[in-house]
């Protein structure tokens, strides 16, 4: 190991970052340069495995959407519509428009929820050269208590539409179980004129905070679609290229064991490709509404933006996207109110009625955008609607070999400017930026370290 | 009034996807009214520090690996007061879906070829392993509940969990029943505390707080027999967030 980490070696960096912090789940980076020679660049995965994919066989159709929201606590309603949405491909329902509006609302309350955490209480602390949120209490308090009601916002969305935010309640296959409440929505709709104030003073704080500059151009994928800024369906796009349907999402990329990290990669035509914020961005910032596309503009964040660290801008970005089209959408819902005949549904079929189902075995694909990325769920059920396989394809795990391709290249542009303690910083903020949510990542493996 | 200091609290988690830490993010004011009343010295889902000096440990999460028993050992040695939050970690959740299978299958599922590198046990509640000293149930934990919980904590008092059935609070809640609505639920077997959380939101009790002590399970599967439920749906829904029932109903029940 080099002996002093805050001096500048040109020729000999190891950093280990054991357990990385202020991101959801266990990881670890692991960079080794010997002589001047960049050995080793990881980003390790250490979460216990949870077998969600072995969990899902042999159960029904009907509570996939239970035990799938349980994969990840910041993206449970994602993986609830993702599921949804696969269980209705395979079953061949169709929800209804008013469902499918209450469903794009809950995404953007998602989005929301996820991205304000992650501004705020991941990376934030970075930006002002401290280690956590808790010294800002005494520091920033007013910024702190914004911060809270903001994600309070979002999260009372949650509840007000399904229940609750973490492991929504009442979103099943073909529609809700129960209309969310005129009061709750009236008050939401309140707090979310009240938020826009909150979403202008983040944006002057953001403006001020120093990103790293770095660009490495990449395959930026997403869900994309004609009538609006995708986050609930569309086609797949990468760079703004060809579409192609999400139900072909396996000849879209590929999923490859490689060796060294004995961790899956998804890849695109064998090279490493992003999702998440700023993928979602640099493809669709067209369809953006006004306000949005006028804070990217006063955030100087343009398409198509090679930098990984802006994806935290990105993600103000959309914020301010989602926050103005959920008052849109709850201002109409408020004016119009809701057709409960085309909305209401029983989580399961009626018990009278479950033995007389018939049930043809058939494979369904749903495919949402979710904080990180295009999320997906594929189940294969059999004539009794039990699952007998089931794929869960989380955006953790398609950014993993792009962020060790960042890493790559950004490690010799350090080396020798920057101190070890400073490339280690660098480095966390890199992976952070990228938002990894590891308990998600279903597929990764347990890796050993060389270095320890 | 010379201030007592503040207990230190550190948040551990095991295998689970974090959402019961995220509760903390979601009580907005209170989690800062919260600071005032204790000194949070370690929260890797959000801080960079890690205190290894504290009092109360909030642990989530299920013990599934090796190292997983390792170190929930060594946190139970530091802390005082070891409280077990939500499902995971308190009758090992949906993590024990895993366990009615053998694990060579599930591994197999997952990982392909790359199976045996994986490392795992059996999903296990915490006092599967250490001597948990409150309980904080749910999926996810109900904040009102783990409010009440801390204030117990904090006063030096036990929390004695109910131990009647979530269709009490049902009931007060003015609920129609799921099985009048021609629906199934697992409610009438399952610890009360969430005030009937999923039904009030039109869905049924899954079961995530785990079965009251003296389920009248045999009760319950004839009632479910009786509405045209398979006895592998019925051992399904009685396993859904509780494996440790599932050895005795697997025998009891067949």
């Amino acid at each position: 190991m080099t002996k002093n980490s805050s001096s500048i070696d040109t020729k000999n960096v190891k950093i280990d970052v054991h357990y990385l912090t202020r991101v959801e789940g266990h990881g670890n980076i692991v960079v080794d340069v010997t002589d001047g020679k960049l050995t080793k660049c990881e980003f390790q995965v250490i979460e216990s495995p949870r077998f969600f994919e072995s969990m899902l066989v042999g159960r029904s159709i009907w509570e996939a959407q239970h035990i799938t929201s349980r994969i990840c606590g910041i993206c449970a309603c994602g993986h609830s519509l993702a599921s949804i949405k696969a269980g209705e491909d395979a079953l061949g329902i169709m929800p209804s428009d008013e469902t499918i509006m209450l469903r794009k609302l809950l995404l953007y309350f998602e989005q929301m929820d996820s991205h304000i955490l992650h501004i705020y209480f991941l990376v934030a602390p970075d930006l002002l050269g401290v280690k956590s949120v808790m010294p800002l209490i005494k520091t920033h308090k007013p910024v702190v208590e914004m911060a809270l009601r903001m994600k309070r916002m979002s999260d009372y969305g949650g509840e007000v539409l399904a229940g609750r935010h973490i492991h929504p309640i009442s979103y099943v296959i073909g529609g809700l179980t129960k209309l969310p409440s005129k009061d709750g929505l009236k008050k939401l709709h309140k707090l979310m004129l009240e938020a826009r104030k909150d979403g202008e003073k983040t944006v002057k704080i953001l403006k001020k905070l120093k990103f790293p500059v770095f660009e490495r151009p990449t395959q930026y994928m997403s869900l994309a679609n004609d009538e609006e800024y995708a986050m609930y369906d569309g086609d797949l796009t990468v760079n703004g290229g060809n579409r192609a349907s999400d139900k072909n999402y396996r000849k879209v990329f590929t999923e490859t064991v490689l060796d060294y990290s004995r961790a899956k990669i998804a890849t695109i035509n064998g090279k490493s490709y992003a999702v998440g914020a700023l993928s979602r961005f640099n493809n669709n910032s067209d369809k953006l509404n006004e306000r949005a596309k006028a804070v990217a503009a006063e955030l100087g964040l343009k398409a198509p933006c090679h930098n990984p660290y802006l994806n935290t801008v990105a993600q103000l970005v959309e914020w301010v996207h989602c926050l103005e089209e959920s008052i849109v959408i709850i201002g109409k819902i408020l004016k119009d109110g809701l057709n409960k005949d085309k909305i209401l549904v029983s989580s399961w079929p009626k018990r009278s009625e479950a033995d007389k189902i018939k049930y043809k075995p058939n494979t369904g694909i749903g495919c949402v955008e979710v904080p990180r990325g295009s999320l997906f769920h594929e189940y294969t059920i059999d004539e009794t609607a039990h699952i007998t396989q089931a794929n869960c394809v989380i955006p953790t795990n398609q950014n993993m070999g792009n962020l060790e391709d960042d890493m790559r290249k950004i490690v010799p542009e350090l080396l020798g400017k920057k101190t070890q303690e400073q490339i280690t910083l660098g480095l966390e903020m890199l992976a952070r930026a990228y938002d990894p949510c590891i308990s998600c990542a279903t597929h990764l493996l347990d890796v050993k370290f060389i270095n320890g | 009034m010379k201030k007592r200091p503040r207990p230190k609290v550190a948040f551990f988690d095991f295998t689970d996807c974090e959402g019961c830490q995220l509760q903390f993010a979601n009580m907005g004011r209170t989690f800062l009214e919260l600071t005032k009343l204790v000194k949070i010295v370690n929260f890797r889902e959000i801080m960079s520090e890690r205190g290894q000096d504290y009092d109360i440990a909030i642990v989530e999460g299920s013990i599934s690996t090796d190292n997983d028993i390792k170190r929930i050992k060594e946190i139970r040695e530091k802390a005082k007061i070891l409280v077990a939050f939500g499902s995971c970690a308190t009758i090992a959740g949906v993590n024990a879906i895993k366990n009615r299978s053998p694990l060579e299958v599930a591994k197999k599922t997952v990982y392909g070829d790359k199976a045996n590198t994986i490392n795992t046990i059996n999903a296990m509640p915490l006092d599967k392993v250490v001597k948990v000293d409150y309980y904080i149930l749910n999926c996810p934990p109900y904040i009102p509940e783990i409010i009440a919980v801390l204030k117990s904590i904090l006063m030096g008092k036990p929390y004695p969990l109910p131990n009647y059935a979530v269709c009490v609070e049902c009931k007060m809640n003015e609920n129609v029943c799921r099985y009048e609505k021609d629906e199934e639920c697992m409610g009438p077997v399952t610890r009360a505390g969430c005030n009937s959380w999923c039904i009030n939101n039109g869905n049924r009790c899954y079961g995530c707080r785990g079965l009251v002590e003296n389920p009248a399970a045999n009760g319950h599967k004839e009632i479910l027999l009786k509405y045209g439920l398979k006895l592998e749906d019925i051992l399904q829904h009685f396993t859904l967030y509780n494996d440790s029932a599932g050895e005795k109903y697997d025998k009891e029940f067949k």
